[in-house]
């Protein structure tokens, strides 16, 4: 009985998922667009989490290189060290760590916002206003998260060489122009292009669960808690499957 | 079960035009067990503003929520305007929201905007072509209008209850809406600002010749605000009138609001 109850509200879950993310193409469209809005949703999701990203992208590329390194060095290949660290974090590690931060900061900002604008009937007031607050809300941040995102993931790329430059040099004096050039011999648009498309997709479900949870909660200031956990949960373990999806993707084809 | 007032026909206070809400038979549930709206009926006629009385979780936010299409009803028909919300597509029921105010009992103003900007957003999206000083003039007048001007640039957070309630009526009254709905509008308030927020119920019908729904515990709002009471028992409407004539109804429970 209760399995059968928890399958019909996993299947429900799944079909309300679908219309709400499908709802999002048809009103992304459809005039009026709120620009203003978006551009301040920008500026929350993107300017306001470049801290954040940036100190987590330094640590990992310090982190990866100091780790790496004991094993090269058996192999005597330390001079594989910048290109190893780039491929690492441009193809794996900037995204997905961002990512998971973002879905901690952002999809949980969101759903507990929205959450709380449900409980205290803002949503109801805009929609009895005649304004439409999936446009106005779900809209504008889907969008920004999904364009803001591959930002943060750049940024932390970029940071993160320069983490894996610093920690190369507490062992060793390297030129800064030297190691930028082993990092660029060593990339290639394949090792940038699908690490970067995935990331839209990391952005848009970060943006889309966050509004999802939020616009959903139940009524009472419990569920906007219970709305940014779970929105947390559920982006986290989206982010690990679309990544999944997308190295196999990668690999097939290239 | 309760019969109801028989003093339906009585001359109201307001000079009547005909019914600008009709609801008939109206049914809504939530889930299989919970049905709160068993067959409501009511009529609202133009310039008058209605009190709808009723214990807690007797279906009186549920009714005005179905009127504006918050909540869709299970069975029944709302006429509003003439027209059939059912039948209605989003748009066409936008155009109706417009023209119909809606005061949430805990005013839902929007928490990351300031007061200015709360007055703004339903203005700038519905009256075009209006320039930002035009834009500012209207958004003053209907501040001057609840009496609270010098509250422009504060943020919702800064305000309290009565003042919060002032705004968001401020808000509701921006679009110039020919009816208003008020969702216990002196729920959690003192005495003196709830006779204050009464007051401003009352004026606004007699500037805008608004028609209301009034949905309240507190007696005196209703006896200072209603043309005309109805009580809504158990999802049913089961006395109608007067003031002053449920007041002296024959029946025992309809009495006990007065006490």
């Amino acid at each position: 009985m209760n399995l059968s109850i928890n399958l019909k509200n996993i299947f429900t879950d799944a079909g309300n998922v679908t219309l709400f993310t499908a709802r999002f193409f048809k009103e992304v469209i459809k005039p009026p667009f709120e620009i203003r809005e978006f551009l301040r949703q920008c500026y929350y999701i993107g300017y306001k989490s470049l801290p954040l990203v940036g100190i987590t992208g330094f640590i990992m590329g310090m982190v990866l290189t100091l780790q790496t390194r004991p094993t090269l060095a058996e192999f005597g290949a330390e001079s594989w060290l910048p290109g190893m660290v780039a491929l690492s974090l441009i193809r794996e590690i900037a995204p997905v760590i961002t990512a998971l931060i973002c879905a901690g900061k952002i999809a949980s900002g969101i759903g507990a916002e929205l959450g709380s604008m449900k409980v205290t009937e803002q949503i109801d007031a805009m929609e009895v206003s005649a304004i439409n607050p999936y446009k106005y809300l779900v809209v504008t941040r889907i969008l920004a998260t999904t364009l803001m995102v591959p930002v943060l993931v750049v940024f932390a790329d970029g940071i993160g060489i320069l983490g894996g430059y610093v920690s190369i040099n507490i062992h060793s004096d390297v030129n800064l122009f030297r190691y930028f050039s082993q990092v660029l011999a060593s990339l290639d648009f394949i090792d940038i292009i699908p690490a970067t498309i995935k990331t839209f997709f990391f952005g848009f479900f970060i943006g889309m669960i966050g509004c999802y949870k939020g616009f959903n909660a139940a009524n009472g200031t419990e569920s906007v808690g219970k709305a940014a956990n779970s929105a947390v949960v559920a982006a986290s373990l989206t982010i690990f499957i679309i990544d999944m999806l997308a190295v196999q993707i990668t690999d097939l084809f290239f | 079960m309760m019969t109801a007032e028989t003093n339906m026909n009585m001359p109201l206070a307001t000079d009547l035009s005909g019914p600008v809400i009709n609801i008939k038979g109206l049914y809504k549930s939530f889930g299989k067990t919970n049905e709160i709206l068993k067959g409501v009926d009511l009529t609202v006629n133009k310039g008058e503003n209605l009190v709808v009385l009723g214990k807690s979780g007797s279906g009186k936010s549920v009714t005005i929520k179905c009127l504006v299409g918050l909540v869709p009803a299970d069975k029944g028909e709302i006429k509003v305007f003439d027209t059939d919300i059912a039948t209605l597509n989003n748009d066409e029921l936008n155009a109706i929201r417009v023209r119909i105010g809606f005061l949430f009992q805990n005013s839902a103003l929007y928490d990351s905007m300031t007061v200015r900007q709360n007055l703004a957003f339903p203005l700038k999206r519905h009256v075009k072509k209006l320039s930002s000083k035009e834009v500012e003039e209207t958004i003053l007048e209907a501040l001057e209008s609840v009496g609270l001007a010098e509250a422009i640039d504060k943020m919702p957070s800064e305000l309290s209850g009565g003042m919060r309630k002032r705004i968001g009526l401020a808000r509701t009254l921006i679009l110039k809406p020919e009816i208003m709905l008020y969702d216990e509008p002196t729920t959690g308030l003192d005495t003196i600002t709830s006779r204050e927020i009464s007051e401003l119920i009352l004026a606004i019908q007699k500037k805008n010749k608004t028609t209301s729904i009034i949905i309240s515990h507190d007696m005196a709002c209703a006896k200072l605000t209603g043309d005309r009471l109805v009580i809504l028992k158990d999802g049913v409407i089961v006395a109608e009138g007067s003031y002053d004539a449920l007041e002296k109804s024959e029946d025992k429970w309809v009495r006990s609001f007065f006490n």
